[in-house]
């Protein structure tokens, strides 16, 4: 417990946009065949460090195949929270969900980010027992505790519905499920709010053998995977709205809403479409208490000839863009995009969110292009996990979407890689010097920075 | 303690319960925030004095609710001195559990945004806002009663609770004017950045000082 709030949680937006620039990186990495634990790096971030761009520290963790993937704070600007009991928690550990393993790593990442430590395990079992959830993924911090979101339901994944359930943010014991009835939400993704207007907004992916053996061609085109937003009431834990995308926009991933809690509208990414191969950006939003979405991005797919595709896209003779992440700016003012198929990473003005304007793109890797780094390195893969700093001037990335899919469309391998553009008045522009190359048989996925970054903290009050 | 006319304990007793009044306003813990909030939200300041409203309305609530048992138990005055020592013995003891587990309940993470009056509620039974307040009542009632044997009971009863009612009015207008105050300058001058500024973790503080005042009562009835 400590005297004071914690000095990187901001009671709104601007204030966090005004902050210090990050120091360190953390960066999830997987063994690409489960032979080694996966781990964690910690990158040095800081301009002008003579270690910058470099791994100061790796933690290995200590057993084998928990496919990390997501990862979140114990706690958060939300803590600022108007209605807060606890203001004194402090941003020290990192909670990072095994995605395969449903195990969950608690780092303590003080005294230092380089001296990052396992603090607490909790198995599998004990989160089945308490919660009946599996396929442990999201994890944000909110007024209840920790929020995990499970994709999977029961022991085999599809038992039951997946949910969300809690964690307590100093114990880090498992409280039991969030969402006491299932609703009507039968998959789950990403989840994120709006906590003064108290809703949450839910994504949904697919079940677990929908992911887990790769991509399942045949649930793709009969559009079986999750394809609806569905909104709840936050602390009554009640659903409260499905919004159906359409059967073929296909995988809904990640959620952004506007940073600042009293713009009522956030973003939906969007996979593939499965018409088109496009990959689209919904707008969604409230309006007299209902729930609205539109789709107010189209990046339509690049044809290429089949020698250049792997096995499962030759029958298409195209590269879908597999808009994987989407990352908002604290203003709310550019959205950020990466197609992980393409090879591509672009940036929209959505100061009118219904209309976004494409403003710059730059091009990296991909299944066809293969565009190199400026620095003439092949970056492997296509950019995938965004991370954006809290003032909005540097973007990261890493290459990796999640192993078994990554065998199917990058048959070559992707090498764990994480890159940086700086964002200027002529938009993203690549950094240079920076290219961070993660140690041999690791792959990259998510990004987290130190004080907080542009997907994890929740803001309670408007920018004033 | 009459020095020339001016009873300084009953001056004492209601200072305490001005003074704590002015300490729970500038507590964020206990809703300022909330009015500004409200404020930015409704982009109109008339929402500040509505959010105010009803924080007021919640905090003089939960102070009425514990005194009043209180008020009708004091009418017993034979048990008076009993009563004052089973007062202390309880706002000790809940500041002693307060300062072991300082967990806050997360029952109160489940009020909804729009229930202010409700929340403000909840935190001041919570904290234990209103227990406090049990022995320096109790304090004001024995003073008020020096002469109780010439009034009849029922008299006294009623005198009680206007007491009861008085001392909750006191300290909820001294929070809401600091409170207020504080908010307002925050809303209009200071800018967000004065909300973490002026958070201090006062639990051990506050702990501390219902043992304090529990220990200093039961001192006064023995």
């Amino acid at each position: 417990m400590s005297l004071r709030p914690d000095p990187t949680f901001h009671a709104s937006p601007q204030l966090a946009m005004d902050s210090p620039a990050e120091t360190f990186s953390f960066t999830l990495l997987m063994s690409d065949d489960s032979k080694q634990p996966d781990a964690l790096a910690v990158i040095d971030v800081t301009s002008g460090s003579p270690t910058y761009g470099q791994i100061v520290h790796k933690l290995s963790m200590p057993y084998k195949g928990d496919e990390f993937h997501h990862c979140g704070w114990n706690a958060c600007s939300s803590a600022l929270s108007p209605f807060s009991a606890h203001a004194f928690v402090e941003r020290r550990y990192l909670v990072i969900p095994g995605l395969r393993s449903s195990r969950i790593y608690v780092i303590d990442t003080k005294p230092h980010p380089t001296k990052a430590k396992i603090h607490r395990v909790i198995e599998a079992e004990e989160i089945l027992r308490k919660t009946g959830y599996s396929r442990t993924h999201t994890v944000h911090c909110g007024p209840e505790g920790i929020y995990i979101g499970a994709l999977g339901g029961g022991a085999g994944g599809t038992d039951n519905s997946p949910g969300i359930f809690l964690m307590d943010c100093d114990t880090f014991d498992i409280l039991g499920r969030w969402n006491e009835e299932p609703g009507p939400q039968r998959m789950q993704y990403d989840f994120w709010w709006n906590l003064p207007r108290d809703y949450m907004v839910a994504s949904e992916w697919g079940l677990p053998p929908q992911f887990e053996d790769g991509l399942r061609l045949d649930d793709l085109l009969y559009n079986r995977y999750g394809h609806q937003l569905h909104f709840w009431e936050l602390r009554k834990r009640r659903h409260l709205q499905t919004l159906d995308l359409g059967a073929n926009h296909q995988m809904v991933l990640e959620v952004r809403p506007a940073h600042d809690p009293s713009k009522e509208f956030g973003f939906a990414g969007v996979v593939i479409d499965t018409n088109t191969l496009a990959g689209s950006v919904f707008t969604w939003w409230r309006e007299g208490g209902k729930f609205y979405a539109e789709k107010t991005i189209t990046i339509p797919a690049e044809p290429a000839p089949a020698d250049r595709l792997p096995y499962i896209l030759k029958r298409f003779g195209a590269v879908p863009p597999l808009l994987a992440d989407i990352a908002l700016s604290l203003d709310d003012r550019y959205l950020y995009v990466s197609c992980w198929g393409t090879g591509e990473v672009r940036q929209y003005d959505v100061s009118d969110p219904w209309q976004p304007v494409l403003v710059s793109q730059v091009w990296l890797g991909g299944i066809a292009r293969h565009t190199l780094h400026p620095t003439g390195k092949r970056f492997p893969g296509g950019p995938q996990m965004l991370e954006l700093s809290l003032d909005g001037k540097r973007i990261y990335w890493t290459n990796s979407f999640y192993s078994t899919w990554d065998n199917q469309f990058y048959p070559g391998g992707i090498p764990g890689v994480q890159v940086m553009a700086h964002v200027g008045k002529r938009g993203l522009e690549f950094a240079n010097d920076f290219w961070v190359e993660m140690p041999e048989g690791y792959r990259a996925h998510q990004i987290r920075l130190n004080g907080g970054d542009c997907s994890t903290d929740s803001f309670c009050y408007p920018s004033m | 303690m009459n020095v020339s006319g001016i009873d300084w304990t009953y001056v004492s007793l209601w200072l305490a319960v001005a003074l704590s009044g002015t300490y729970h306003g500038l507590s964020p813990a206990m809703g300022w925030p909330l009015a500004v909030s409200a404020a930015l939200f409704d982009r109109e300041p008339r929402a500040f004095a509505r959010a105010l409203s009803a924080l007021a309305t919640g905090h003089f609530t939960a102070m009425l609710i514990v005194l009043l048992p209180f008020a009708s138990l004091a009418a017993l005055v034979t048990w008076q001195r009993e009563i004052r020592i089973a007062a202390a013995v309880i706002v000790m003891g809940f500041g002693a559990y307060r300062l072991l587990a300082r967990r806050h309940p997360r029952a109160l993470a489940r009020i909804l945004p729009s229930q202010i009056g409700l929340w403000s509620f909840a935190v001041a039974i919570a904290h234990g806002a209103g227990l406090m307040h049990v022995p320096i009542y109790l304090g004001l009632c024995g003073v008020d009663a020096v002469d109780a044997g010439h009034v009849a009971a029922r008299n006294l009863m009623g005198t009680n609770l206007t007491l009861a009612v008085i001392v909750s009015c006191v300290h909820t207008v001294a929070m809401i004017a600091t409170g207020g105050t504080l908010g307002w300058l925050v809303y209009r001058y200071l800018g967000l950045q004065f909300i973490t500024r002026s958070w201090f973790n006062l639990d051990a503080v506050w702990s501390l000082t219902l043992i304090l005042v529990g220990g200093l009562s039961l001192a006064l009835s023995l």
